[in-house]
């Protein structure tokens, strides 16, 4: 199987390539940089495995939360690239593959995942290790106030991303009892995105390009002005 | 070199392909208006939501319609700036990764320069150099064309572009958004001898505009008729209507009749949304003739947001050997100026 991951929702920008069960990468942390680096490192991993778009069975995307115009970003890569090689894509969670990453590089099993939302919000999303070694939501996502979010149940939670970083008090005391630790630097990396696309692939989740579409969990976003007119 | 274009500088989704031999193939435009029209005005976030959901199917539909692969499409041409920028990077994204995939060459294109060279997709097109005056919701501009990216600057507004002018009077006689056309229609009942608007900067020298004004006296010329009639009538609101437009379109005559003069050219060029208003091509073309200056404009169609005007400046310029990194930022504040004719690897 040979899967191109993207993800520009967070401050990082990654790109990666699985291929015969081996995962390249590219990754850099820079914000507002990433439609400057993200088509470069998809062209630079393609042409080290020596492969073309048309080669690859699939384009996992990091389809938020997360940024507004950064899950944009990624979805219109995703399309793009997806289209013109005739590729379905493979949606996948932002906060799934934070979880992912805090399995596969801090072991934890079971992560309250958390992205600062502004406006005194988190997105928010809780994953447990499968038997597969994926991470699997045990709850909807959600965007919520920090004293708002859906708490998990039972014990050993690692809490990441973040709305750790910004609202770890309050997440906290939310938590209580169920929480292990925290690791609030973890970002979103494309390497998870691949993995859980290439599990997504396998599942029949694939979808044809013009449907890849962003989740971005907040839908409120302009108000209607009580008086259209200004009779 | 068949190009496929992509506009998605504001609310308007615009594909098109465009072929040297064939010229326009096919173009789609997908307009948001009732995304934006319960809010009053363009919600850039929503603009860049809707963008990214319609982009790639109008794509699709584009082919399918053209009866063309996507394996034919020799390059892609996409709108880099000036507009929204969430707006913009969804067609640059998807632009871009399209170009990239199929191992084709992309181009950045400035949506302004789109608009002043769409009159070249009509028949029997102007040849260069020409005058533009490039009007619409956010440009009021008059600009020398010597060439494809050629361009001085003659004169800019200091202010409300027209097409805003517009777009804030008619929400002030109560029309629905987008205002523009809207008024435009209401003046056709109105009488042109009852109200008289001021002419902003006609009364100096120089080619700059300055459309503000001719809205506060239309406030002003509301609330003299509210004293005088109590409610307002709906013949007093199309004759203000019509003092109005007829204010913005004699304006934009005596500035262009200086512009080619100073310009000593004998072509004009209108473009951008303003330039689909019949009065204002009714009366410019008249005034040029008695210039000895001929007036070219767009069909109605390519005057507001398109693909088909993206499609036909990235054809040039990929023609011309201009080819666009991987790289696909866009530029939500970009100068006409700053372009230049087409060259190598440009850095958008």
């Amino acid at each position: 199987m040979k899967i191109l991951a993207v993800e520009t929702a967070t401050d990082a920008c990654s790109a990666a390539l699985l291929w015969g069960g081996e995962i390249r990468l590219r990754y850099q942390v820079l914000p507002r940089g990433h439609t400057d680096l993200v088509l470069g490192m998809l062209d630079e991993l393609l042409a080290e495995a020596g492969i073309r778009p048309p080669d690859l069975d699939a384009v996992a995307f990091g389809r938020g939360p997360g940024s507004f115009t950064g899950v944009r970003i990624a979805a219109g890569v995703a399309q793009g690239a997806a289209f013109g090689a005739g590729l379905p894509v493979v949606p996948v969670s932002t906060l799934a593959a934070l979880a992912q990453r805090a399995y596969r590089e801090w072991g934890a099993q079971r992560v309250a995942a958390a992205f600062d939302a502004r406006m005194q919000e988190v997105y928010w999303g809780c994953y447990q290790l499968d038997g597969q070694g994926l991470m699997a939501e045990t709850l909807g996502e959600q965007v919520a106030a920090p004293d708002q979010v859906t708490p998990p149940e039972g014990a050993g939670w690692l809490g990441a991303g973040s709305g750790w970083a910004v609202h770890g008090a309050l997440l906290t005391r939310r938590l209580e009892a169920c929480l292990s630790g925290v690791t609030p630097d973890l970002l979103c990396s494309a390497e998870d995105i691949a993995r859980l696309g290439a599990a997504g692939f396998e599942y029949g989740r694939a979808l044809p390009p013009e449907q890849a579409a962003p989740v971005y969990l907040r839908n409120q976003v302009a108000k209607k002005p009580s008086r259209v007119s200004g009779r | 070199m068949l190009t496929l274009g992509i506009e998605t500088s504001c609310d308007e989704t615009g594909v098109a392909l465009y072929d040297g031999d064939r010229g326009l193939l096919e173009h789609r435009v997908y307009s948001q208006i009732a995304t934006h029209a319960e809010y009053g005005g363009v919600v850039p976030e929503l603009a860049s939501r809707d963008h990214v959901r319609k982009t790639l199917p109008l794509i699709q539909e584009l082919l399918h319609g053209a009866r063309i692969a996507r394996s034919e499409i020799g390059g892609v041409a996409y709108t880099a700036g000036p507009g929204l920028v969430g707006a913009l990077l969804v067609g640059a994204a998807v632009g871009r990764s399209l170009a990239w995939s199929l191992g084709v060459p992309a181009v950045a294109i400035h949506h302004m320069e789109g608009h002043l060279l769409a009159p070249l997709l009509e028949p029997d097109p102007p040849a260069f150099p020409f005058v533009a005056l490039l009007v619409s919701g956010g440009h009021s501009q008059l600009v020398e064309v010597a060439g494809l990216g050629r361009y001085k600057l003659l004169g800019d507004s200091l202010d409300d572009a027209a097409g805003e002018a517009f777009d804030k009077t008619a929400k002030l006689l109560g029309l629905p958004y987008p205002g523009g056309p809207e008024l435009a229609r209401l003046a056709e009942q109105g009488d042109s001898g009852r109200f008289r608007f001021p002419r902003p900067m006609t009364d100096r020298p120089g080619l700059e505009f300055s459309f503000s004004g001719l809205k506060t006296f239309a406030l002003n010329t509301l609330d003299a008729v509210r004293r005088e009639e109590g409610e307002i009538s709906a013949q007093s609101r199309a004759d203000i209507a019509r003092a109005f437009e007829q204010a913005v379109v004699e304006t934009l005559v005596i500035k262009c009749r200086r512009a080619v003069k100073q310009a000593r050219c004998q072509r004009l060029v209108l473009a951008g949304g303003v330039s689909a208003n019949r009065r204002l091509r009714a009366a410019m073309t008249e005034a040029m003739q008695k210039e000895g200056v001929r007036t070219d404009y767009p069909r109605a169609e390519f005057c507001t947001d398109n693909g088909a005007m993206i499609a036909h400046a990235g054809w040039l310029r990929l023609k011309a050997g201009e080819r666009s990194g991987l790289g696909f930022g866009a530029r939500p504040r970009w100068p006409l100026e700053e372009m230049r004719p087409p060259g190598g690897s440009g850095e958008w």
